[in-house]
């Protein structure tokens, strides 16, 4: 059975918002309609997201560390939002394993959102309907798209790469690899919920810089050919 | 949580209703000769206006009232949508009994046991509906069921000692005793839920929500300028001063009064009861924590 999720490294996430962005961007275009927003340009703005990044601050100062934390629906196996829905509204797919709204059903009661431990489905101010992350069903799927297109809004935009995207039950996918060898954990186990979406954890990051990289070559030395000493260390100029 | 005003009015009104129909029925079994004339009919007709209000007001809690209909679907996994269902089903069963009465049908009796089951009922599925959430722990107990049937009833059998001061003055005496005992015994059993609730220990921390074990860990930012559904929908938003307030209120107006007034001024023992029981139900939803509110913590 193929239960779709996202793996987030926090070790790579750079706080940059680009897939709250692009989240926003596409979920907003879609058949659905526009996720609402409300005074945006005024004091106060807020509207629908089904992702948001959050900032923590871990340690006493000077020894801080700062984690930004991507916050979307989990996809639960055992989806705590799911079963209480009065009119079978939110419903978990068996091909695929994602968690998903009918927007035609939903009543508005939030019952769902009560339920969900992480905080992640948003009422839609405007809709007066309950939204959340849909896996991007309406892409990943869409065989109009190049293959490697395939894949969540939010997985795309990410620019160092943080969010990874695949089957989690199948042992020999990316993001499988990634939950097991690089000490995949999910949010509040306690819950029961059994998130399919994992997080990576921290992790020492050590960068080796070789000698060589740091000689530009289009270093002006290199250029006019004027002479300088490779044995030395490299000075500022030579760098610039 | 944040109270949900319309869910306060509905679960006390249908509560008053349900508790007034079981304390009709009881009066029918055990003094019915001697009831005057149509005192029973005009309770019932009273149990289905508090029911129809209370489903009147349920109605302004939902985005899309007009499909309404579609709550009853999830019979089979939701609380909500059994309630949804055991709703209408009492009012059938409390119209059946008020027709019976009116018709002079008979079966009234019966038909009162059906009334009374469904009272119970329905009773069951409120409370469920709260109790059936587990990350809740505040919500998540036996006690939350017990004190809605022990409130409702106590409410109910207050309601049914003031209507019995126009309706059915003999009456009167042995309603109000029995309204006190069972206020008595809904002090007791929410103040149980209220010391829990005040001791209880969360299970979840900020720790295990993010995953990141160090003890020392601050919100930064929350990932919204000005709020979200998340930080509207499960805060409250209100000074530990009002929220004290809001307890003695409660304690004042559900137990205290009603205790003192109920044997001399029925009425004004009904009225204090229900203020208070909108206050107790309002404490309900400010006292229970979502364990979601671990990720809006703060910000700056
Ligand atoms: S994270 Fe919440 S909304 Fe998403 S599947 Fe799990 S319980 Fe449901
Ligand atoms: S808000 Fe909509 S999706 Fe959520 S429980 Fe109610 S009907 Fe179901
Ligand atoms: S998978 Fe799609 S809907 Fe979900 S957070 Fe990413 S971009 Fe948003």
């Amino acid at each position: 059975m193929t239960q779709l999720a996202l793996v987030i490294d926090l070790n790579v996430c750079v706080g940059c918002h680009a897939c709250v962005t692009n989240c926003k961007q596409w979920n907003t275009s879609g058949a659905a309609g526009a996720l609402t927003d409300c005074n945006p340009y005024e004091q106060d703005p807020n509207g629908t997201f089904f992702n948001r990044v959050q900032t923590f601050e871990v340690g006493a100062y000077p020894a801080t560390e700062t984690v930004h934390f991507p916050k979307s629906c989990l996809h639960c196996e055992d989806p705590a939002c799911v079963p209480v829905c009065p009119t079978g509204a939110s419903y978990k797919r068996k091909s695929d394993g994602i968690v998903l709204v009918d927007y035609d059903k939903c009543i508005g009661c939030k019952y769902c959102s009560w339920a969900c431990p992480y905080g992640v489905r948003e009422f839609d101010e405007e809709r007066k309907v309950m939204t959340k992350c849909t896996l991007c069903v309406d892409r990943i799927y869409d065989m109009s798209l190049p293959e490697e297109r395939r894949k969540p809004s939010c997985v795309l935009a990410c620019p160092p790469g943080a969010r990874l995207f695949g089957d989690v039950h199948d042992p020999e996918s990316e993001v499988s690899v990634a939950i097991r060898e690089r000490g995949g954990y999910t949010l509040m186990p306690e819950a029961n919920t059994k998130p399919a979406n994992h997080y990576l954890p921290r992790r020492k990051t050590t960068v080796t810089v070789r000698n060589e990289e740091l000689y530009r070559s289009d270093n002006p030395h290199k250029i006019d050919g004027a002479p300088f000493d490779e044995t030395l260390p490299p000075a500022t100029e030579e760098l610039n | 949580m944040r109270p949900a005003f319309s869910v306060l009015f509905l679960t006390t009104l249908i509560g008053a209703g349900q508790g007034l129909f079981i304390t009709l029925f009881f009066c029918e079994l055990l003094v019915g000769a001697s009831l005057p004339e149509n005192f029973l009919l005009g309770g019932a007709v009273l149990v289905l206006v508090l029911s129809a209000l209370g489903g009147i007001s349920s109605v302004f809690h939902l985005g899309h009232p007009e499909r309404a209909w579609r709550a009853m679907t999830m019979w089979r996994t939701s609380w909500l949508a059994r309630e949804g269902i055991a709703l209408p089903a009492f009012m059938a069963v409390v119209f059946a009994y008020a027709l019976a009465h009116w018709l002079n049908f008979g079966h009234t009796l019966a038909i009162g046991v059906i009334g009374v089951v469904f009272a119970i009922v329905l009773f069951v599925c409120t409370g469920m509906i709260y109790a059936a959430i587990k990350v809740l722990k505040e919500w998540s107990h036996p006690l939350t069921i017990v004190n809605f049937i022990v409130l409702g009833c106590a409410s109910g059998t207050t309601l049914a000692a003031a209507y019995a001061a126009y309706a059915a003055p003999d009456l009167v005496a042995g309603l109000a005793k029995a309204a006190f005992a069972l206020t008595v015994l809904g002090l007791l059993t929410r103040a149980v839920s209220l010391w829990r609730n005040a001791t209880l220990r969360p299970t979840s921390t900020l720790q295990t929500a993010i995953g990141i074990r160090h003890p020392h860990i601050v919100q930064k930012a929350q990932g919204s300028l000005g709020g979200s559904y998340n930080t509207r929908e499960f805060f409250h938003g209100k000074s530990p001063a009002f929220v004290r307030g809001i307890l003695v209120a409660l304690l004042l107006g559900s137990f205290v009064l009603p205790l003192a007034l109920v044997l001399t001024l029925p009425l004004l023992a009904f009225v204090a009861q229900y203020l208070g029981l909108l206050a107790e139900r309002w404490y309900f939803f400010a006292e229970a924590q979502h364990p979601q509110n671990l990720y809006y913590q703060g910000k700056s």
